[in-house]
């Protein structure tokens, strides 16, 4: 094919999903009036049974954990100065970014008196975890938004301001990353309070380090996956040398966590109702399949690994079962304990649809207008 | 002083006035519902051939107030667990997280709050009792100090033990509560929750949160350090790879 009908196969294809997220945005409009106006009951399918539903397990859980890839390549790249993953960390940094503003839009939706925000800043109460959340959210956005800001400065030649920026960056990653690490874990924190809630197969102490552990290798699954994406939509990408290394990492990280799921089912007794079946038992066989064996098992061969359709099939992979994690401990876990079955809505659904639709769209004008991704041409002089 | 309420199922008629002085006392809108909502704090149901009545618990260590983020939940010291509407931003952590699914929420409204039952604590403060045990005519909710109605519960057990189930509910469950019930019949049958833990859950997540501050020191220190032994070996390396540099 052409260089020009590959072009005209792009815009096609950019049409297609353009048309699908104005269509989502129009009901998404509408949603949104009818959530401010009416009330959480009138679109969502929460109940006092079951309080958090989509918004949390979905948008928050999940915009949080597929976020990681940043603190995770801004640490290797500024703490372990390892320079040449540099072309990485844009990217990453924007993945993260917007995650971080996904969280806040669906938590503005989810909040009841979403008005009532800075109340956090206001009245303090250390002893919640949600407290922990509540300010991780806010000041890890701010210090996203402050590693992002030289490609803005880039962009509109600002040097003076990009100085400073390369002056402090080093202390701004290395908060970054304590940040993430307390934001991510304290989402596993969330569900300590209810051992007898939360079914035994998701239920341990160890929830905090499960999910920094599981956000970590599916937020290096996400930058995989994004210059994939990016790759088919725009020509930017990253070379294969610097992807293949991350995806070993990401073998390690999902193995350790894999290994820890194992160890824990083994320790609490609840492998027995992994064997007994049901509800449950297929919900975590699914999510460990998918999330853990799937990309671990891929990924071990090199063929896989330095081909850029595998990687990305592999870091999908673990994406999903990242999704399937979140929303098992959030949904699945609870359903029994608490009696009744919840299905969001198709408004909840569609708010969810909308956020990450307004990500893709925002992923895609940055990339576009932004030096995220290196510049092709430089790339090859190289 | 520790106020609370005994409500013993056996000398419950079921008549609902409870119910209802609690919509007056607290200004709720009417009907009485079926179970209890934002707007019915509290209900009386015959279940297992016993009238059993669902209200908060008021635990000694309450979940809610350790979950909220903005602390809109309170402990009073005699007792209630109360709700500060003017605080809260709608979270729903405490409805998720309370071992006796108590709080409610307004699904109904634009701008909602949560509602539960507050113990009367603007009639405590009176000196009055909860309008609920103002109000039973039989005497099955009792109104008074936690300690005296622990042993009441206790003698009531000790005097006739074929009439009750040898548990005063809420004297341990989530580390001991306020409210205590006594039953004819086992409470898991009255639907109740029998597999609430007996330590108090607060420790739970306190456990994690109290390390933050350590935690934050010994990773800081720690990032610096590498930052700073991996930038000394990158100019090392850099020195001894390329010295033509250097002399320029």
């Amino acid at each position: 094919m052409s260089a020009a009908a590959l072009m005209r196969a792009a815009a096609r294809r950019l049409g297609f999903w353009e048309a699908v997220l104005a269509v989502i945005l129009v009901f998404f409009a509408g949603v949104t009036v009818l959530r401010f106006t009416r009330g959480l009951g009138a679109v969502t399918n929460l109940s006092d049974e079951f309080p958090w539903g989509l918004w949390i397990g979905f948008d928050v859980l999940c915009g949080v954990g597929l976020a990681a890839g940043a603190f995770t390549l801004t640490a290797i790249v500024h703490v372990f100065n390892l320079h040449r993953f540099e072309p990485i960390v844009r990217p990453a940094l924007l993945t993260g970014l917007l995650g971080y503003l996904l969280v806040i839009a669906g938590l503005i939706f989810d909040l009841g008196q979403p008005w009532r925000i800075w109340h956090a800043l206001v009245f303090w109460n250390p002893h919640s975890v949600m407290f922990e959340v509540a300010w991780c959210v806010m000041l890890y956005t701010t210090v996203l938004a402050l590693e992002f800001s030289p490609a803005v400065l880039e962009r509109l030649r600002l040097e003076r301001p990009q100085r400073l920026m390369r002056a402090v960056m080093t202390p701004l990653v290395i908060c970054g990353v304590i940040l993430s690490t307390l934001h991510q874990s304290s989402l596993g924190s969330l569900y300590l309070i209810v051992p007898a809630k939360l079914h035994p197969l998701w239920y341990t102490p160890l929830l905090p380090y499960l999910f920094l552990i599981s956000a970590i290798g599916a937020g290096i699954g996400m930058v995989i996956l994004e210059s994939h994406l990016s790759e088919r939509a725009f020509g930017r990408r990253l070379e294969i040398d610097l992807l293949e290394p991350l995806a070993r990492a990401m073998v390690v990280v999902l193995g350790v966590y894999g290994l820890l799921r194992a160890i824990v089912i083994a320790q609490s007794g609840a492998a027995g109702l992994l064997l007994e079946g049901g509800y449950e038992a297929t919900m975590f066989g699914l999510e460990m399949a998918v999330g853990v064996v799937l990309p671990v098992g891929l990924l071990l061969c090199e063929r896989v690994r330095t081909n850029r359709t595998g990687l990305a099939a592999a870091s999908l992979a673990a994406v999903l079962g990242f999704v399937m994690n979140r929303l098992n401990v959030s949904v699945t876990g609870m359903e029994r304990a608490v009696g009744v079955q919840y299905v969001p809505s198709w408004m909840e659904i569609v708010v969810s649809l909308g956020l990450v639709g307004l990500g893709f769209a925002l992923f895609a004008l940055a990339v576009r207008y932004l030096p995220v991704f290196p510049e092709p041409a430089r790339t090859r002089a190289r | 002083v520790s106020i609370g309420l005994l409500f013993d199922s056996t000398r419950c008629i079921g008549c609902g006035a409870c119910s209802i002085a609690c919509k007056e006392a607290n200004g709720l809108p009417l009907p009485i519902e079926e179970r209890t909502t934002a707007y019915t704090w509290t209900v009386v149901k015959e279940i297992a051939g016993a009238n059993v009545r669902r209200l908060c618990f008021h635990c000694l260590e309450p979940t809610c107030v350790s979950v909220c983020p903005v602390a809109a939940l309170r402990k009073d010291s005699n007792g209630p667990v109360v709700y500060d509407a003017d605080r809260c931003i709608g979270c729903r952590y405490c409805i998720m997280a309370c071992p006796f699914d108590v709080p409610k929420y307004q699904w109904d409204r634009a701008i909602p709050t949560v509602g539960k039952c507050i113990l009367c604590a603007d009639r405590l403060a009176e000196g009055l009792p909860t309008a609920c045990a103002a109000v039973c005519p039989t005497g099955a909710t009792l109104f008074g100090e936690r300690e005296g109605l622990v042993r009441e519960a206790q003698r009531r057990i000790a005097a006739s033990p074929d009439a009750y189930i040898d548990h005063v509910y809420g004297l341990t469950e989530a580390g001991g509560t306020s409210v205590l019930m006594l039953s004819a019949v086992p409470f898991e049958q009255l639907g109740m929750k029998t597999d609430v833990p007996r330590q108090p859950l607060p420790l739970l997540t306190w456990q994690v949160l109290s390390k933050i501050p350590s935690f934050v020191a010994v990773c800081g220190v720690f990032l610096f350090g590498v930052h700073w032994i991996t930038k000394r070996r990158e100019i090392v390396r850099a020195a001894e790879g390329e010295p033509e540099e250097r002399e320029e």
